[in-house]
């Protein structure tokens, strides 16, 4: 692997590193968010799903952009300061990128698998005293668990590609910010770079092929194990 | 059990609009697609609300629009039982069945899930998924997770009828066990007389959304004379004899015989108005098995048809049909006496 330099190891793990706690943190605020627009009835849904979804359709930039204006000097900026915290062009910055470009992926499809519970399961449920957070966490939770997996792994593998929104708000800092996509913008500027892009664009495509093949293998490992 | 309903709903074009008190610890909800039964259903589970109204289980207020209560479905303590059985498919068949029963207060566990198995004869079930369970099955799980809630009513819609006859048949024993070991009222919603007959002792009649009569299985299943079927009596058996292919069944006064090519004989047996023929006088020789001597105790007309309620000694009855040409030539009159004819291979076994 001498194809890649320390620069390049750095950014594959801190690719690897924010699209994982990206994902992680992502990931029960989705699901929350999954059931409140399947199951909920309230003003301001549609408003709500529309909000959610926005980062699908809009450039990652304008996305990056408003996340600057949001955190910046005249937006939450001085409030996290007097907290010390500053994100901000730091690895945070690009964990917050990632969660919101792929927030919206992440709720589909949690979605999708909350479709799938037939809705009398649920009476069936609350008839034998289930109250409801009982039900969504002993017969929801479990039973889009797959879709759960299969948003995660989605996810993951968005967060890594993310990059629009994390020059943005991250900038490209070498071993501090500078993810695969960042690195290889900077390596294809430079003068006899092609070979050192190709060859994170190849560790790029190989990380994210292991995810995708083994959130297929485990979904239907858990499908198997739900079956018999 | 105690039920007091009044309530009214209306969605869309349709309009529910019901009334009735029982008491009866089998009651039986009878009606086709579409008359409201299924409505009616969601507004005692409490997953609709009615428009207004009250409706009341034992002492308690489960919804009053005047009163602005309404308990939420796990609040109602009335255990359900779809057509579908709807396991949790992510739980095995021991984790389905107590389900509830982990919910209950202690005080409330009166039913011992040991019973339960026992009764339903789910022992040998409890470590399978509920994927892996066949339609009967299911049933038996759902109505033994339903039971172990200790619910004041059983609220159960349609159990049987997304299983095969075969097996609707070896569900019904199971619920006629129930009823008689846990002592728990059920409300059976049902578009199958015979499934009516064989387990309530009282059915609301329900039609477009609104309740049309009250009466016994019995009465309503009299009516059946100018369907297909006809009216199905039913025999009980509880001993019998083997002779020669024939099953040998002692009922009331009198010995019936039947064929039944199962290597058991079945308890319970149902024989079509249609296949019973009436003589006048003791025919000499023929070919049927049973020839039995009884008094007609009523004629009733349904659709051109005369029902013949024949009482055949020892309590038992049996209702033959004859087209009203025939009773006229028969000239028959209640109380006089009759043969009745019916063939060994007329008996369908129930279960």
């Amino acid at each position: 692997m001498d194809m890649l330099t320390s620069t390049d190891w750095q950014a594959l793990l801190l690719s690897a590193r924010v699209a994982a706690m990206a994902t992680v943190i992502a990931l029960p605020v989705g699901f929350a968010v999954a059931c409140l627009l399947h199951f909920g009835k309230f003003r301001g849904k549609a408003f709500l799903e529309g909000a959610v979804n926005l980062p699908l359709v809009l450039p990652p930039v304008v996305v990056g952009y408003l996340l600057l204006l949001g955190l910046g000097e005249n937006g939450l900026g001085p409030i996290l300061k007097k907290f010390g915290l500053s994100i901000l062009f730091t690895w945070y910055a690009a964990v917050l990128a990632a969660m919101v470009v792929g927030f919206p992926l992440l709720v589909r499809a949690i979605r999708i698998g909350l479709e799938g519970i037939d809705p009398q399961l649920i009476l069936a449920s609350s008839s034998l005293g289930a109250g409801r957070f009982d039900t969504l966490f002993n017969v929801v939770l479990p039973l889009t668990r797959r879709s759960l997996l299969a948003g995660a792994s989605l996810m993951f593998a968005r967060s890594l590609g993310e990059f629009g929104a994390t020059i943005m708000i991250a900038g490209n800092i070498p071993g501090v910010t500078q993810t695969i996509p960042l690195a290889i913008y900077d390596y294809s500027g430079m003068v006899g770079g092609e070979r050192l892009a190709l060859g994170l664009c190849l560790a790029s495509i190989v990380l994210s092929f292991v995810v995708l093949i083994g959130s297929d293998r485990l979904t239907r490992f858990r499908r198997e194990a739900g079956a018999s | 059990m105690s039920l007091f309903v009044s309530v009214e709903k209306r969605l869309g074009g349709f309009c529910l609009s019901a009334e009735f008190t029982s008491s009866s610890g089998s009651l039986g909800l009878f009606g086709p697609s579409g008359s409201g039964k299924s409505t009616l259903f969601n507004l005692l589970a409490g997953t609709a609300q009615p428009d207004c109204g009250t409706i009341r289980l034992a002492d308690r207020l489960l919804f009053s629009s005047s009163a602005r209560t309404s308990l939420p479905p796990q609040e109602r303590r009335i255990g359900l039982v779809f057509q579908q059985g709807l396991l949790f498919p992510h739980l095995n068949v021991e984790q389905n069945l107590l389900f509830g029963y982990k919910r209950l207060p202690k005080d409330y566990r009166r039913i011992d899930p040991d019973r339960v198995i026992d009764v339903l004869q789910l022992g040998r079930l409890l470590k399978r998924r509920a994927a892996q369970l066949s339609g009967g099955e299911r049933q038996r799980v759902a109505l033994g997770r339903a039971l172990l809630c200790n619910p004041k009513l059983l609220l159960l819609d349609e159990p049987l009828s997304a299983l095969d006859e075969q097996l609707k048949g070896h569900i019904i024993p199971f619920l006629l066990a129930v009823r008689q070991e846990f002592e728990i009222p059920y409300l059976l919603i049902s578009h199958s007389l015979q499934e009516l007959r064989l387990l309530t002792d009282e059915v609301l009649l329900i039609d477009k959304g609104v309740l049309t009569g009250r009466s016994h299985p019995e009465e309503i299943a009299r009516q059946s004379l100018g369907s297909t079927t006809g009216y199905l009596n039913l025999v009980e058996v509880s001993e019998t004899v083997r002779d020669e292919g024939l099953w040998i069944v002692p009922w009331g006064n009198q010995r019936l015989s039947l064929v039944d090519n199962a290597p058991a004989i079945g308890r319970s047996y149902s024989l079509s108005s249609k296949d019973i023929l009436l003589c006048r006088e003791h025919p000499r020789a023929i070919s049927a098995r049973n020839l039995l001597h009884c008094r007609v105790t009523r004629l009733f007309d349904y659709q051109g048809q005369t029902g013949v309620e024949l009482d055949c000694g020892g309590g038992k009855t049996l209702v033959s049909q004859v087209v009203a040409q025939a009773a006229r030539e028969l000239n028959l009159q209640t109380g006089e006496m009759v043969y009745a004819v019916f063939k060994a291979t007329g008996f369908r076994r129930i279960y």
